[in-house]
């Protein structure tokens, strides 16, 4: 599926459009495989490479093989494209064992297919013992951010870091990346621990409430259609003024709608009462409600610096301490996603307000994680660069061209590429994955 | 009076009905004015929109009710099975049943009331009531002759029969008839029916305006405190019903000139101010069995308590066309042994302001309680705090079927909201007729 939106895209693709962007060397992105019913995992077989010891690789090759993947022979004289290749190099100690790493992954990614992904597997860095091994370990990620900027049709490169006895927990945070679920996300690195709380039970059953701010347009109800797909029960909250819609999107989804400004001096309260009663607490929280007033920062008046922190971050902020006040308004082992922003990340002319509320919010899900953490719950974020919604289709021409090229993929991201990194947060494979911030960006080159 | 009151029966207030139907919560459209916002929309996309919010609102997608059951008062001949045809346009189970349900203004309070007795004797466990109404979208009849005229042609064989009937054809048949709201019995606009009524009972042009006044300011103040977030679902853009004034004033209304009983003797006093103008909308409640709102974990609001209907001689003894709830309200007090001091909220529908007062000043008049409802004195007087306190017809307008919905939604939300007590609600219909019901918090 390719961006509707996105005509130039469209134009590049193929014809005498495609041809003209050869010549001249212009971006030509590619359609972006996304995730569908019933459909593979991968496009073609998967490679598993191993460094040294390479503890993980037999663990890796057994899932891959559960989900469907079809396991490759490096050696054999085939040219079949990979659908992914993975790099067990969790066991990198030296630079002797980083100069190895050349050998076999380089061939490898040249015979990666169109969408392939590659998945490189490295080390916690608090877990090496030795100031070399530290260096080798970081220097894996000045690897993989690079191999994601010269992947070409689709392919997106990343890497998990393993900590010490995360042992199952790897298995979500693998499949997620090496389905056609993490599209948009490439160059990031995402540090992986042992399952949070008595994660069994949780694995089978999935969360089966959840609150889904701003449900009503865009990313939220991309949001809510994805947490549905699995049977969560979504509770789609909006302004509202917003309700025809969001009675759309609640209806379409099996949820249910309740209108709420979120920014109300009673809304967390209200929440609280309407989840004990109506639902017996939610499993989970997205805040993704989220506007824009953009102003250089000497022309930011009172209200525009105001209204973007209220609704952005004090707003997660108070709903939060709300639901956490009321027992049982949050069920055991409840995670809270929260939406920054790469511009929060690196900050963006004429979003002083905007960026610092995003920024505001990183902060927030770290904190917040180690309380939630008591319960076996956890808190992450999600940071979305440019993605096609009303929000950006707002934005002047020029810096919307602007934000949809200058990433490695080339493209602006899809409402369903983030909800699909939101929903993977939310459920049980990330039950390994808490307080961090996950990029959705296509590698954007901001803040990278 | 039609009401066969037996004043030797003893009240029976509790346990006369097997049980109680809750009432859940509702949604309506906000309602627009006829030929504005809703000018393209039927009938049917807006109780479809109606239903559509409630399920979202309770998360109802999927789910097989008990039954679905409204009506429209301006009703298309294609409509035969509107409720039907709505609800397979929604998002609920196509599995759930419906049927039509008519009775002027009445019908969506009607449509309440016979399903909360389904839900009472246990034949249903959950379901939709309401009504829609489009004036802008009102169906446009051919002319009578033209009609016959196409039917006969539809009769015919041969050419020479088609020829005859045709011959019949005057060009002035192809102006449509297009419905109004006058009484078939006698000619009569409802709204000169109601002046003559006002003139009756003295009523002023001052305290219709007044009232009136009072409907748009407790509207706006609903609105303002978020009262209806959970009431109304926005629809085609619009977020509030836009016959309301917020800044509506004496002063403003008093400059309107006089639309009805310019032809009676006695001033005319109603204007398009004290009245309610055509209107589109649409309004749907959600009733259910105790136990079935416990099992999907939803708070009763209120129990429907008891309805009574009431309908008058208004075509050959000439009482008021809009008075029968005159006569069913203190019939339904009297069955439950509730008097005007047991009630916490009066609903009295605004079809005009003069109507609500005419039926207050009747139950005021002791010689009126004596003669025609066989009381010993006055039935009471209702205090006007308690009357209509998040406005009524006059602010939201009046699309015909749907007020029943609009108001015992409000009011069961009303009562959860105070935590307790007892309202009564009155609607009065075209025909003479009227329907009234009790409502009690759980
Ligand atoms: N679109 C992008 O490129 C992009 C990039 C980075 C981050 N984000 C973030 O993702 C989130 C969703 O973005 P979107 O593009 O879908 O935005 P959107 O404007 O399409 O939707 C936001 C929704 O939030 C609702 N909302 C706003 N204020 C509210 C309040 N006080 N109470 C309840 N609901 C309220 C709006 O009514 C709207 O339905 C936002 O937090 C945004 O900052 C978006």
């Amino acid at each position: 599926m390719s961006a509707p939106v996105d005509a130039y895209a469209r134009l590049v693709r193929q014809g005498p459009g495609a041809a003209l962007a050869r010549r001249l060397g212009a971006p030509r992105p590619t359609a972006l495989r996304r995730w569908e019913a019933g459909a593979d995992l991968l496009t073609g077989p998967a490679l598993v490479l191993g460094i040294g010891a390479a503890p993980l690789a037999a663990d890796v090759s057994r899932w891959l093989a559960a989900a469907g993947a079809r396991l490759a022979d490096a050696e054999a004289a085939t040219d079949d494209r990979f659908g992914a290749v993975v790099l067990d190099a969790s066991a990198v100690r030296t630079t002797a064992d980083l100069a190895a790493v050349r050998e076999p992954l380089a061939p490898a990614f040249r015979r990666l297919a169109a969408n392939g992904r590659v998945l490189v597997l490295g080390a916690l860095v608090a877990d090496t013992t030795t100031v070399e091994a530290a260096a080798v370990q970081q220097a894996l990620e000045g690897l993989v951010r690079t191999l994601g900027k010269e992947a070409r049709a689709g392919a997106t490169v990343n890497l998990l870091r393993v900590g010490e006895g995360a042992g199952e927990a790897l298995r979500g945070p693998l499949e997620f990346l090496a389905s056609a679920r993490s599209a948009f996300v490439s160059g990031q690195v995402l540090e992986v621990g042992p399952a949070r709380g008595g994660d069994a039970a949780r694995a089978s059953a999935g969360p089966r409430t959840a609150v889904v701010t701003g449900a009503a347009q865009g990313i939220g109800a991309a949001v809510a259609e994805v947490l549905a797909r699995s049977g969560t029960h979504v509770v789609c909250v909006d302004l509202a003024a917003q309700g025809e819609q969001l009675a759309r999107v609640a209806n379409r989804v099996g949820g249910s709608a309740l209108h709420l400004d979120i920014t109300a001096a009673s809304a967390p309260a209200a929440l609280a009462e309407h989840l004990l009663r109506r639902h017996g607490g939610a499993d989970v929280v997205v805040h993704n409600a989220g506007i824009t007033r953009d102003r250089s920062f000497v022309n930011l008046d009172e209200a525009g610096w105001a209204s973007v922190l209220e609704v952005n971050l004090r707003a997660p902020l108070r709903l939060t301490e709300g639901l956490l006040a009321r027992e049982g308004a949050l069920r055991p082992q409840a995670r809270v996603v929260q939406l920054s922003s790469i511009n929060g990340i690196a900050g963006a002319k004429g979003q002083a307000n905007y960026a610092a509320s995003k920024a505001g919010v990183i902060g927030m899900v770290r904190a917040l994680d180690a309380r939630l953490a008591a319960s076996g719950g956890a808190a992450s974020a999600v940071a979305p660069g440019f993605v096609e919604t009303a929000m950006t289709a707002r934005m002047p021409l020029l810096p919307r061209e602007v934000g949809r090229r200058a990433s490695s993929l080339q493209q602006g991201g899809l409402p369903v590429d983030v909800a699909e990194a939101v929903a993977f947060l939310a459920g049980p494979a990330a039950a390994g994955i808490s307080g961090q911030v996950l990029r959705v960006c296509g590698q954007n080159l901001l803040g990278a | 009076m039609s009401v066969p009151a037996d004043p030797a029966a003893a009240p029976v207030p509790e346990g006369r009905l097997p049980r109680r139907a809750a009432i859940l919560g509702g949604n309506r459209t906000p309602f627009a004015r006829a030929g504005g916002r809703y000018a393209e929309a039927s009938a049917q996309d807006l109780l479809v929109a109606a239903i559509d919010g409630l399920v979202a609102r309770f998360g109802l997608a999927g789910e097989q009710l008990g039954e679905v059951v409204a009506g429209a008062v301006l009703k298309h001949s294609r409509d035969l099975n509107l409720t039907r045809e709505a609800v397979l346009s929604t998002a609920l189970s196509p599995r759930t049943p419906t049927y039509d349900v008519a009775q002027a203004c009445g019908t969506g309070l009607e449509a309440a009331v016979l399903l909360a007795n389904k839900i009472a004797l246990g034949q249903v466990e959950s379901g939709i009531a309401g009504g829609t109404d489009s004036a802008s979208d009102a169906p446009i009849a051919v002319d009578d002759g033209l009609r016959r005229v196409l039917l006969a042609l539809q009769r015919a064989r041969t050419p020479q029969q088609r020829l005859a009937a045709l011959s019949r054809f005057r060009p002035r048949q192809v102006v449509p008839a297009t419905p109004r709201v006058t009484e078939p019995r006698t000619g009569l606009s409802m709204g000169e029916h109601a002046a003559r009524t006002a003139l009756q009972w003295h009523v002023s042009r001052e305290d219709q305006d007044l009232l009136a006044l009072e409907s748009h300011r407790h509207l706006a103040e609903a609105y303002e405190r978020g009262f209806f977030d959970d009431l109304l679902t926005p629809y085609l853009g619009l977020r509030r019903d836009d016959n309301l004034r917020p800044d509506t004033s004496l002063e403003k209304l008093a400059k309107l000139r006089p639309v009805f009983g310019r032809d009676e003797e006695g001033p005319a006093t109603m204007t398009a101010g004290n009245s309610t103008p055509l209107t589109d909308g649409a309004a749907v409640v959600l009733l259910a069995s105790d136990a079935w709102a416990a099992e999907h974990r939803l708070d009763v609001l209120a129990h429907l308590v008891d309805a009574q209907t009431a309908a008058v001689d208004h075509v050959r003894a000439g009482e008021g066309l809009l008075t029968a709830p005159v006569f069913a309200v203190p019939e339904l007090l009297r069955r439950n042994g509730w008097t005007f001091d047991d009630l916490d909220l009066v609903e009295i529908h605004e079809a005009f302001a003069s109507t609500v007062l005419a039926t207050t000043a009747a139950w005021e008049d002791e010689e009126f309680c004596r003669t025609r409802l066989g009381l010993d004195g006055a039935l009471g007087t209702i205090d006007r705090k308690k009357l209509n306190v998040v406005g009524s017809s006059l602010a939201t307008g009046h699309p015909f079927a749907a007020t029943g919905a609009r108001i015992l939604a409000s009011t069961a939300k009303l009562l959860a909201e105070r935590g307790g007590g007892r309202a009564l609600i009155s609607i009065c219909a075209a025909g003479g007729q009227g329907i009234a019901a009790l409502v009690e918090a759980p």
